[in-house]
């Protein structure tokens, strides 16, 4: 008998065109967003077989024979090997998945196969993670999971209207709820990952790098992507004054700024100076170690290490957003300490480069008293200059100082900051270039500092005998309004700039900066949920530095009252005693304490007619009851004064 | 082989199934009684969240976390869903109609949801003979099953063990739970198609017989057997047609007709008497005219009617089984 036709065993179920459906829209939900990194060929492609089975789905036909399928397997794989040279790698292995998606379906005839379909829907749902967990991905998820479970419930009910099917998964995802947030707030996290991944998981990664050639940062600045959001415990200082230190370069090669090999010192907090800042940086990935902090800091956060050159390294390449606490201080009180070897460095220049570069130096050099009246005339060759901000820099050939300081005369930051250290280390004073971000923008809403790859910006330090390091900034010299008014006032009008950088659209700002505020609590609590936030939840639970064990314990507890509370809830309506019944329960009770029992074979109304003559006195009262029972039980409905009616009489009987 | 251990061992079934059969009146499934174990489905879907566990872990992905505890919240719910489905379920059996031996008894299964929810895809499979159905349940209202089961044997069949399945909503688990209700359905013995005994039949060895009366009142010709008296035979006919044919008659007057254990061939068994007596029984009822059983140790008086058929039936049926 086990070898009989199970009807719902799901290799013996057949796909009806209604499942089908429900597939190719949980499908195209999950797939949609990668149509933007997928070659062309490759998104017509799939789209070409999800079409090719609904079509056979439409008109019944027959299924590819499976050699056919094979055939296409093969080809679709080395086309993404031959697109991608690999088929290992992150991005091709998620093309490979997405056809994979549209060859099942190909062979799909049972709801065996379907299920795995809806499976892999899970699995192509994770991979939009790896590129975006804005928001909106998290919706369009939330609205394929919706679909796909729907799909589910109508494998195991196809006689059920898709509406039926669509309430009962928005129920069983109410219910899981509960569930899926304990274990989003409990679940051990883990730090880093299990084992190596792909070479290119991080690829794509905009933001600073450890070089810089001209036209690197007017290419960055056209990007709107955010590097970081600082939230200011206390007032935000002045846009002015808001350098976001990054790498600090020092070797130039006559094109190239390179930062070489960090130099890890002992970090020693500034003493004294201007005024302090405290705050906490919301770090996007950018595949680096430098955790950018305020002009100079005065704290390192906990496992962070400090160069001699004043930038904070985290531990690992920031491959993940991180968010850590700092204290900075502006305009700190003079270092004047130096590395003798430093300080050599920071005068190399590329031989026989320049030439005319350098001579103006010389000349500088030698009209000058002192380090700070040559800065003077440097600064001042920039701004009388009439240098031209722009983010359309032309391009520069082998003498790029030269050619920039005296030719073309257009530039953006890093060109300024490379020609300024230049000109520095030929009129002999220690010089390096410093990258980073300047200004960023406040969000009226919360006051978060949103920096972005707009704003990144470079410009230069300068050794200075007695004060040690002085930030100065050329951009600002040659163009003031770089600084004062931001990217918008410097360059000149008809220059293409980010669309959201525009300031005409002024209700656009305001709804970005709504949007920023929301995306930024995301952030923190959703995307950058880690230990430390579970050490902090169990603590407001009186559990301090919770171990995973704990973790685990308070875990498992809550589940299990999940648990029970959903079978109670499951039990609730089904053992909800009918009110008819009961009453007449508690009517029978107590007849027989008056020794009146029922029969097995007495009908209610025999019996009422019985219990009447016997008990005179409550006679009326008991052949009403008898009569409501019979009607309510037995009736078409059951109206509720009715049943009020029962259980009042039932309650007021009394047989003395 | 667990299936084959518990056939072997009825008490032990029993404890696991949490009833004793047969279970009389309405059977509620209580929750003991309802099993459940992941499906092939469930397994997969369990790996799935392994892998999917994993990659969150790996790639430090948030929302991937997200993704795979709410699926994993599905399933608890999804499961506590499948178990509801068939929890708490009243069932009863209505009355089955008897059949001939050799035909499908039509038991008849009332499913009572007795909730304000539907209760969809619940299979319901007779466990002996492999019968089964799948059903919706709709909300407060009752779902009507009829298992054909094979009826080999004349004599009550008693329904047996009965399986209720589900495995919705999700089909990540399976839902099972067994009822024996206290139903059976009687078994007229299997007819054998056979013209009728003549109304004078020859009786041997005894001194009953069918009397003719009003021999004029004839009604039809049919074919001849070897237990009609020669004085029924139409010779007027024979000779015409070279058939042996014989007179029927019908009405009051035909006389009583007796269908006697005696008048059959001493060659055939019990079962094959049985048989000969309910295709007389069933050939008799539709000729019109009266008729009695006459069976070892038993007599129903001849009359007609559908109830007198029933009663005839039920006396072979149960004829010679206590």
């Amino acid at each position: 008998m086990s070898t009989l036709a199970h009807p719902l065993a799901p290799e013996l179920r057949v796909l009806n065109g209604r499942d089908l459906a429900g597939l190719l829209v949980s499908l195209i939900l999950v797939v949609a967003p990668h149509a933007e990194r997928a070659p062309w060929w490759l998104a017509v492609l799939v789209l070409f077989l999800y079409g090719w089975r609904a079509y056979l789905g439409y008109v019944q036909g027959p299924l590819p024979p499976r050699w056919l399928l094979f055939a296409l397997t093969a080809a679709g794989v080395a086309a993404v090997w031959a697109h991608y040279h690999t088929v290992f790698g992150r991005t091709p292995g998620i093309m490979v998945l997405c056809l994979f998606s549209g060859l099942k379906l190909l062979e799909t005839r049972s709801h065996r196969d379907a299920g795995v379909v809806a499976f892999l829907c899970f699995f192509l749902i994770i991979t939009n993670f790896f590129y975006s967990q804005s928001i909106p991905t998290a919706l369009l998820m939330c609205v394929a999971l919706i679909a796909i479970t729907t799909t589910l419930v109508g494998f195991a009910a196809p006689q059920r209207p898709p509406r039926a099917n669509l309430r009962t998964a928005g129920l069983l995802l109410a219910h899981a709820a509960p569930t899926a947030l304990a274990l989003f707030l409990l679940f051990p996290r883990v730090d880093g990952p299990l084992w190596g991944v792909p070479e290119d998981a991080y690829a794509g990664i905009t933001g600073l790098s450890d070089m810089m050639s001209p036209g690197d940062i007017a290419h960055l600045a056209l990007s709107d992507a955010v590097a970081f959001r600082v939230e200011f415990h206390g007032k935000p200082p002045p846009s002015a004054e808001r350098y976001w230190r990054g790498p600090v370069l020092w070797d130039f090669d006559g094109r190239n700024w390179r930062a070489g090999r960090p130099v890890i010192a002992k970090f020693k907090p500034p003493r004294g100076g201007g005024q302090t800042y405290r705050y906490s940086v919301v770090l996007e990935p950018n595949d680096y170690r430098w955790m950018y902090a305020l002009d100079t800091a005065a704290s390192l956060p906990p496992r962070a290490s400090y160069t001699a050159d004043g930038v904070i390294l985290a531990r690992r390449p920031v491959r993940q957003r991180i968010r850590y606490e700092l204290t900075s201080v502006i305009d700190p009180a003079p270092d004047p300490a130096a590395n003798p070897a430093a300080l050599r460095r920071a005068l190399m220049l590329p031989p026989a480069y320049d030439m005319r570069s350098v001579r103006l130096a010389h000349e500088w050099r030698e009209a000058s008293h002192s380090d700070a009246e040559i800065l003077r005339r440097a600064l001042d060759f920039l701004r009388k200059g009439h240098f031209m901000y722009t983010l359309e820099p032309p391009r520069l050939g082998l003498d790029s100082i030269d050619e920039f300081l005296f030719e073309t005369k257009a530039g953006f930051c890093e060109h300024f900051a490379s020609a300024f250290v230049f000109l520095m280390r030929a009129a002999g004073i220690p010089a390096r270039v410093v990258t980073g971000y300047q200004g960023g923008d406040i969000n009226p809403v919360d006051h978060v500092v949103t920096v972005r790859q707009w704003d990144a910006h470079a410009w230069a330090e300068v050794y200075l005998s007695g004060r040690g390091w002085t930030r100065v900034d050329p951009t600002a010299a040659a163009v003031p309004g770089r600084i004062s008014s931001g990217l918008e006032g410097a360059v000149p009008v008809g220059e293409k700039i980010p669309l959201l950088m525009r300031s005409q659209l002024h209700w656009l700002r305001e709804l970005r900066y709504r949007w920023e505020a929301l995306a930024y609590k995301w952030n923190i609590w959703v995307l950058g949920y880690n230990p430390q936030h579970q050490r902090e939840l169990m603590s407001l639970v009186g559990i301090r530095d919770a171990s995973w064990r704990q973790l685990t314990a308070t875990l498992f507890t809550l589940l299990g009252i999940f648990i029970a509370v959903l079978l109670a809830w499951s039990l609730r309506r089904l053992a909800r005693p009918d009110p008819v019944q009961k009453a007449w329960k508690s009517f029978c009770g107590k007849l027989r304490a008056r020794g009146i029992e029922r029969s097995p074979y007495e009908g209610p109304r025999d019996y009422a007619e019985r219990a009447a003559r016997g008990l005179p006195q409550a006679g009326s009262a008991i052949h009403r009851i008898g009569e409501l029972y019979v009607a309510l039980r037995y009736g078409r409905a059951a109206p509720p004064a009715r049943v009020d009616e029962l259980r009042r009489l039932v309650r007021d009987l009394r047989l003395t | 082989m667990i299936l084959r251990t518990l056939l072997a061992n009825p008490r032990f079934a029993n404890w696991l199934y949490g009833f004793t059969p047969p279970e009389r009146g309405v059977v509620i499934l209580r929750h003991r009684r309802v099993y459940i174990v992941p499906t092939r489905m469930g397994w997969l879907y369990g790996a799935t969240l392994v892998v999917l566990l994993l990659g969150s872990i790996n790639y430090a992905l948030s929302l991937g976390f997200a993704l795979t505890f709410i699926l994993a919240g599905l399933g608890l719910a999804g499961m506590v869903h499948t178990a509801r489905n068939l929890a708490r379920i009243a069932v009863s059996t209505g009355r089955a109609e008897p059949v001939y031996a050799g035909e499908s008894a039509q038991f008849r299964l009332l499913l009572d949801g007795r909730v304000p929810f539907e209760r969809p895809s619940i299979l319901v499979r007779h466990v002996g003979s492999g019968a089964q159905l799948v059903v919706d349940v709709p909300a407060k209202a009752l779902a009507e099953v009829v298992l054909a089961v094979p009826a080999a044997k004349r004599g009550w069949l008693a329904l047996g063990r009965v399986m209720l399945e589900t495995r919705y909503p999700l089909g990540l688990f399976r839902a099972w739970s067994y009822v024996e209700p206290d139903a059976s359905c009687l078994i007229y013995p299997r007819p054998e198609s056979t013209p009728l005994p003549s109304a004078s039949a020859d009786v041997r060895g005894g001194s009953v017989h069918a009397r003719i009366t009003g021999s004029d009142d004839f009604s039809a010709l049919r074919g001849y057997q070897p237990s009609d008296s020669p004085r029924q035979v139409a010779w007027k006919a024979v000779a015409r047609t070279e058939k042996m044919l014989t007179k029927q008659f019908s009405g009051e007057s035909a006389g009583e007709l007796w269908l006697d254990w005696r008048l059959l061939p001493d060659e055939l068994d019990l079962e094959q008497r049985l048989s000969r007596l309910t295709g007389w029984v069933i050939a008799a009822q539709e000729s019109g005219a009266p008729y009695g059983l006459r069976l070892p140790g038993s007599e129903i008086a001849p009359s007609r009617g559908d109830a007198h058929r029933a009663a005839c039936l039920r006396a072979l049926a149960l004829f010679g089984t206590a």
